[in-house]
């Protein structure tokens, strides 16, 4: 018989926010990557090669920062051969990143082959003397580990940058024009590729917290789809920074709900609570994304400063 | 005076083609340059260079006496050299002050450049608000946005672009009143257009370039716009002409032309009434946006109206599909020569194909004849001089003023009883454009009624009978061309005249 009392509210936060992170962290680098007017659709082979590279170098090394720093590194070097080849080459951005996906499944499953079924150093959780020991905020808010407070500095300091920097205001201004802004005399290639590297480096990070952090080990594939989860996000948020960490937060919450109610026997098919946090998400998405007015108006196009 | 800017022998070819060839002139302080050329003359290439987006092959620059050679616009702005584009480089989602931002060196903070803009656009009249969003804001203020981003920077020598070819005779006197009176407080402006009328009001000397070349210097002031445009193309020119014919029964009627507009930045169309008669040529003015590209999918059946709304010949055809109205006569030639009139990447003989498959025969049960579709595409090639190896090559291949001779050409040998034309000589060399009017014109001799959709004036003014202006989706009262003035049609484009009918 079911018994939702067995669901605890402050380990279901808890649990969501540690779900939600490695999407929240892929997404808001692709938001900054569209932002710039590119449409990097290889986040899924981005992650799953950060989560490979996180892994392989934290158990070598021993050392999960380590880790973290060699996924980001990484994942930054695989998304500059998208750049490259979309920004120099010219060649089509979705073949190219669909590409880009595939071949990161692949290389990952290759390096990976050693490391089945080792276990990864633990990583450090960042304990506030006496703060975790709040009723309810202390379990549900205030128990992560560093990256959870990290992705949100990260959003902030992303929805900062955007909004009030010049630098933020040049990227966005090569991906709503881009001929105005080589025009003016913006080197176009230059700003989007360092989006590039730059989304590649939150997707790796997104991948190691995967591999290091939330599952702990490697297993071939593990991103299961979040690369995508991740892609869709950002279009559903309108490219606004906190619309995505709504959305990551909805679908982490709703995975990790499901997953619960399945645990507690609730009388539903397992299909339907499966397919449930991608119903919801896109749902919640759709009804707020009514103005789509604010994708960059570049988003996807060549770039060819033709004379 | 003294001189400001000074090129020498400067050269730039691209691979099979030299744009400049050995470009030397003096730009004076305070002088108002002109560079006139026809497309393809290297205009648009030596500006680049002045402005750091192009590097010279060989040549010198010097600017203020200092030797001037910019690798970038950064470098550019920062030397003094500000420019206004042809094309606005402009970004619609943001604001005024952001946009103003983007193009300055050095920008202040926010508050402080909002301040500034607000006090320069007072002090030459320009009125702008900073944070005012580009996508709302009509071409004229857009203009004014990239003035203003340039005045901010106190530039030496400011270039522009074509810069009235999207505005009203009245947002035109506005503008050469600033620039009169920036060039009065010494700065220089290289000012580049082929409205020689404007050049002759406004310049004080012009250089003119031919195929990369420096053909002439002249005081424009002093020549006749004929003189100057001989100059440019290199050989005499002649006026499109044609016998005074008197216009036969009405052939095009519309009739309370309403509809909504399918673009969210569009305009709706509004109770617009209009007669077209046989052998007449009727000239539609206004500033773009105010309902010319709807007036046309109404008219082609892209967006298809109420069927009593448009009538040929007595037939209603409102709600017809394009080809349906092909049929009973009503040809249209879409403003978009690339991607809307024709595609781009389908060869000449195929584009002939696709409007003239009803009216020519070119296909049979469903299959097409393709000998008969090149023997058409063939016929407009020779008929209107479209210069092309053959009609097997694509329509993107083509140079603006062929492809337009060929879209033209395209409507015409299929003897239209109506015939509506959006832009038609618009970005078009001054001989093809010569040509494209003088066939409008005979088409009309032949009986056709020929609707003319265009900004430029003087076009209207010398081929249509009539003139109508739209105006924020209405259109006024048709009148006869020969006795209209310049200030009148000013005054119907900024829509005087509906208000004095209301009134």
């Amino acid at each position: 018989m079911m018994d939702l009392s067995a669901i605890s509210p402050a380990a279901l936060v808890a649990a969501l926010i540690a779900a939600s992170t490695p999407i929240l962290l892929a997404a808001i680098g692709e938001l900054v990557v569209e932002k710039s007017g590119v449409l990097n659709l290889g986040v899924e082979g981005m992650m799953i090669t950060g989560a490979i590279f996180g892994f392989a170098a934290s158990v070598e090394t021993g050392s999960p920062w380590l880790g973290l720093v060699a996924a980001m590194i990484g994942s930054a070097i695989l998304a500059l051969i998208f750049g490259v080849l979309t920004q120099y080459f010219l060649t089509n951005q979705v073949a190219t990143g669909l590409a880009l996906t595939l071949f990161g499944l692949g290389f990952s499953a290759l390096i990976g082959q050693g490391y089945t079924g080792i276990k990864p150093p633990p990583f450090p959780r960042l304990d506030i003397a006496g703060l975790s020991g709040i009723p309810f905020f202390g379990r549900a808010l205030l128990s992560h580990d560093y990256i959870v407070y990290l992705s949100i500095l990260l959003v902030a300091a992303v929805w900062y940058f955007l909004k009030y920097t010049r630098p933020g205001l040049v990227l966005r201004a090569v991906g709503e024009n881009h001929d105005a802004a080589h025009a003016i005399g913006y080197n176009v290639t230059r700003i989007r590729l360092m989006a590039v590297a730059f989304g590649g480096a939150c997707a790796g990070l997104g991948g190691a917290y995967l591999a290091l952090v939330q599952v702990p080990q490697w297993t071939e594939g593990m991103t299961a789809g979040a690369g995508w989860i991740a892609l869709a996000l950002v279009v559903f948020a309108s490219w606004k920074p906190w619309r995505v960490v709504l959305g990551a937060y909805i679908f982490g919450g709703v995975s990790i709900l499901q997953l619960n109610l399945q645990a507690v026997g609730v009388n539903i098919p397992v299909a339907y609570l499966s397919m449930a946090p991608y119903i919801v998400t896109i749902i919640v998405l759709v009804i707020m994304s009514g103005d789509r007015t604010s994708a960059p108006a570049s988003l996807g196009r060549v770039f060819h400063a033709s004379s | 005076m003294t001189t400001l800017l000074s090129l020498k022998g400067l050269t730039k070819a691209y691979p099979g083609v030299v744009a400049n060839n050995n470009v030397s002139f003096d730009i004076d302080e305070g002088q108002i340059h002109a560079l006139l050329g026809e497309n393809g003359a290297g205009k648009s290439t030596l500006v680049k260079m002045i402005y750091g987006l192009v590097r010279p092959d060989s040549g010198q620059m010097t600017l203020a006496g200092q030797p001037y050679q910019p690798h970038e616009p950064r470098e550019a702005r920062a030397a003094g050299v500000a420019m206004v584009f042809q094309h606005f480089s402009l970004f619609d989602a943001l604001t005024v002050a952001e946009n103003i931002t983007l193009g300055m060196e050095n920008a202040p903070p926010r508050r402080e450049l909002s301040q500034r803009i607000r006090d320069v656009s007072t002090a030459y009249e320009l009125p702008l608000d900073p944070d005012a969003i580009i996508g709302d804001l009509s071409v004229g203020e857009r203009q004014r946005v990239e003035i203003i981003r340039c005045l901010l920077q106190e530039p030496k020598l400011l270039i522009m672009d074509e810069p009235t070819s999207v505005l009203t005779p009245q947002e035109v006197e506005v503008l050469f009143k600033t620039l009169n009176r920036l060039a009065g407080e010494g700065t220089a402006i290289l000012y580049i257009s082929h409205k020689l009328e404007e050049i002759r009001t406004l310049c004080h000397h012009a250089t003119i370039l031919r195929q990369g070349e420096v053909v002439g210097e002249t005081d424009p002031t002093r020549s006749t716009a004929r003189e100057l445009a001989e100059m440019m193309v290199g050989e005499a020119l002649s006026s499109p002409t044609r016998k005074n014919t008197r216009p036969g029964k009405v052939a095009l009627e519309i009739r309370g032309l309403s509809a909504r507009s399918g673009n969210p930045f569009g305009t709706d169309l509004d109770e617009i009434d209009l007669d077209v008669r046989e052998g007449e040529v009727m000239g539609i003015g206004g500033v773009a946006g105010n309902g010319q590209d709807e007036f046309m999918l109404a008219l082609s059946g892209e967006a298809p109206v109420a069927r009593a709304m448009v009538r040929v010949d007595g037939v209603d055809v409102g709600d017809l599909t394009p080809n349906e109205r092909r049929e009973i006569g009503l040809l249209t030639a879409p403003e978009e020569r690339l991607g809307h009139a024709a595609a781009p990447n389908m060869t000449l003989f195929e584009n002939a194909l696709m409007t003239g498959n009803v009216r020519r025969n070119l296909s049979r049960h469903g299959f097409i004849r393709w000998k008969a579709a090149m023997a058409f595409a063939d016929e407009i090639v020779h008929a209107f001089d479209v210069r092309t190896p053959s009609v097997r090559n694509t329509a993107k291949s083509l140079s603006g003023g062929n492809l337009q001779k060929f879209v033209i050409g395209r409507e015409v040998l299929q003897t239209p009883r109506v015939l509506v034309v959006n832009q038609p000589t618009w970005g078009v060399d001054a001989a093809a454009a010569a040509a494209i009017r003088q066939a409008l014109m005979d088409l009309a001799e032949a009986g056709a009624a020929v609707v003319i959709i265009s900004q430029d004036l003087d076009e209207l003014l010398e081929v249509s009978d009539r003139l109508a202006i739209l105006h924020a989706g209405r259109l006024s009262q048709p009148r006869a061309t020969d006795e209209l003035t310049m200030e009148e049609i000013g005054l119907m484009m900024g829509g005087m005249e509906a208000q004095h009918v209301s009134a």
